[in-house]
């Protein structure tokens, strides 16, 4: 134990120096990602804003034969805007969001009491032109029932007669768990963080350390060479839940900037909440340190190292990615599997839901099991005679 | 006291080392002379341990390297040829960390870091970064923190290397001053200078095999040369070591 102790500290100790590898690692994420994250939410909201409260300016084309129509769409604040020449050109180049046109067989319908076609032009597929829409849309419903209605009592027939059901809805959504949609992202960031933040120390305290030729000297210490590379592995470990714990406290800082009430969410990320996302996250950085070590330990150069460390850093990902498109409801079977259980878990958690323990048990246990297998991996090719050999 | 018999060792198609034996005497320095890629690390690998022999047995003061691996790593003291230092430690640093390793006591180590800044002349580069050492610096900043411990063995691979004349001198005065300590030096070289000036004992390598062993007399007589260098080459039965 002794040799692990004296290798940890002096690994942390070294890499401190390193002001690069210490900005990168402790710094940089837990910078970059809260302001990341933040400034797009707020950007978003910003435009949905703006384009919610912007005027609507919209081509009307055929307004002759809808008078009353176009009267009621000013009345609705929209600003009618004379007919384009190629109304379909016009929003395939983007130039307008939408055009409502009046065919000219508008006016024979409207006498006959038949449906009336008004014909409302857009690019569905550009997501920037929803809002749009969906006011015209709306405005064009509204002028819909308002003459339905007004046709029922001219008839003497009561106009709820057109309204055979009633649809109200019921939202039991708190704020916290609508701030799980804008928190979605913060399961995949940890993650990520989790291997990041172990990467610089685990590459060059083994790789790194067998291409500066100062391995081999270590080796011959009388130190199990299991005990060095458990030190080794540790500091990785340190340094991945270092930037974990910087990652979540500048979350929490950051958070209260948020455009809350905008959004209608309670963003509040409580320590007990931080502290809980720590505990579930902690096995993970156990298991990134094992497989970067791992791979560390099996390369023979630093640059064969990189390359590996370039796919490590995809695996994080994946289950994120797989939540993000098909969310799942956590259930007990689904807290074995490493990485898949901490998404949930933290979820769970900043919905602000209890957690039972067995979830929490069953995820922390299966995580680092893993971990530990691959830890004892990692061991073995330590004690291979060739791994200070960085070539052949 | 190190005796090895018949050693061999193979790295797939290459056999590195086929069948050496020699003794290392205490109080003695034994030099293992020979050209480039004729085995010397290679034997010294398997002597500290670092590569198991394919065949062959070692004693290191009755010690097995494959079976008492710790054992022997805390009675030997290893200059490898691989001498990386932590750039971002300073020289101070570099040597305590090996003394921890070895389970030294703070205050031990203190004490032995001050004596090879005396011994060693390591007073002006003790405190800084090794991250811009000189060859001598480096080599005496290895020295000194495979000799942490006061091993009884000591082990140095082409410990020479890269010296200027100052430091080469200051280097071959600590090896003589480990000599009439009572220690056993082996060290591995291929400069002719360094094992008359040195050695009480050469083990001449080619090839993987012994050449020849002997003292510096013994081997000019057995050769009939006047100069250790011809003998070495007469020995060898090539010139191959001259342009190395």
């Amino acid at each position: 134990m002794r040799g692990i102790s004296t290798v940890f500290r002096k690994e942390v100790r070294e890499s401190l120096r390193d002001r690069r590898a210490v900005f990168n690692t402790l710094l940089l994420g837990p910078i970059l990602f809260p302001v990341l994250f933040l400034g797009l939410a707020y950007f978003g909201v910003s435009l949905q804003e703006e384009r919610a409260e912007k005027t609507l300016e919209v081509p009307v084309i055929g307004q002759e034969h809808a008078p009353n129509l176009v009267e009621f769409l000013q009345q609705q604040g929209m600003v009618v805007l004379p007919p384009p020449d190629d109304p379909e050109a016009l929003v395939r180049e983007q130039k307008a969001e939408v055009i409502i046109r009046i065919p000219d067989d508008f006016a024979d319908h409207w006498r006959e009491g038949t449906p009336a076609p008004v014909e409302v032009i857009a690019d569905p597929s550009r997501r920037e032109s929803g809002t749009a829409l969906n006011r015209v849309r709306w405005i064009l419903n509204g002028y819909n029932q308002l003459i339905g209605r007004l046709r029922l009592q001219l008839r003497g027939i009561s106009s709820n007669l057109d309204s055979p059901i009633q649809i109200k809805d019921v939202d039991l959504s708190t704020p916290k768990s609508r701030a799980l949609m804008v928190m979605i992202f913060l399961p995949y960031i940890l993650m990520l963080t989790a291997f990041t933040g172990g990467l610089h120390q685990a590459m060059d305290s083994t790789a790194g350390e067998k291409e500066r030729q100062s391995l081999e000297p270590l080796l011959i210490n009388p130190v199990a060479r299991w005990q060095i590379m458990s030190g080794k592995m540790l500091a990785t470990n340190f340094f991945a839940f270092a930037s974990l714990t910087l990652t979540l406290l500048s979350f929490k800082l950051f958070l209260p900037f948020m455009p809350i009430d905008q959004l209608g969410l309670d963003l509040h990320l409580s320590s007990q909440a931080v502290l809980k996302i720590l505990l579930v996250i902690a096995p993970v950085t156990v298991l990134a340190a094992a497989l970067l070590t791992l791979l560390a330990a099996y390369a023979k150069t630093y640059k064969e190292a990189q390359s590996y460390m370039g796919l490590v850093i995809l695996i994080p990902i994946i289950p994120s990615m797989l939540f993000m498109v098909n969310p799942v409801k956590p259930e007990t079977h689904m807290m074995w599997p490493p990485l898949f259980s901490q998404n949930l878990l933290i979820g769970e958690i900043v919905r602000g839901e209890t957690i039972p323990a067995l979830w929490l048990g069953l995820s922390f246990g299966g995580t680092l099991t893993l971990g530990l297998i691959l830890a004892a991996i990692a061991a073995t090719l330590y004690n291979r005679p060739k791994l200070i050999f960085t070539s052949s | 006291m190190i005796k090895v018999t018949n050693l061999h060792k193979s790295f797939g198609e290459v056999k590195a080392v086929q069948g050496i034996s020699f003794e290392a005497r205490d109080g003695e320095v034994t030099g293992l002379l020979g050209p480039n890629g004729a085995g010397k690390t290679t034997t010294l690998r398997m002597l500290y341990s670092l590569l198991p022999p394919d065949s062959g047995e070692i004693r290191i003061d009755d010690l097995d390297p494959t079976r008492d691996a710790m054992a022997i790593k805390d009675t030997i003291g290893v200059v490898p040829d691989n001498r990386g230092l932590y750039a971002r430690m300073t020289a101070r640093e570099n040597i305590h960390y090996y003394g921890e390793l070895h389970g030294m006591a703070d205050q031990d180590i203190r004490k032995r870091i001050e004596e090879f800044v005396e011994r060693l002349s390591m007073a002006d580069f003790i405190d800084r970064r090794a991250g811009g050492f000189s060859q001598g610096q480096r080599v005496k900043v290895a020295i000194a923190r495979a000799m942490v411990h006061d091993p009884q063995t000591v082990l140095m691979d082409e410990p020479s290397n890269g010296l200027d004349v100052m430091s080469t001198r200051e280097l071959r005065k600590y090896i003589l001053d480990l000599k009439s300590a009572g220690r056993s030096v082996v060290l591995s070289t291929h400069i002719m200078q360094e094992v008359t000036a040195l050695c009480d004992r050469i083990v001449i390598i080619a090839a993987g095999k012994i050449a020849a062993d002997g003292t510096a007399a013994e081997l000019l007589q057995q050769s009939r040369c006047a100069t250790i260098e011809d003998a070495f080459v007469k020995l060898i039965g090539t010139d191959e070591g001259l342009l190395a």
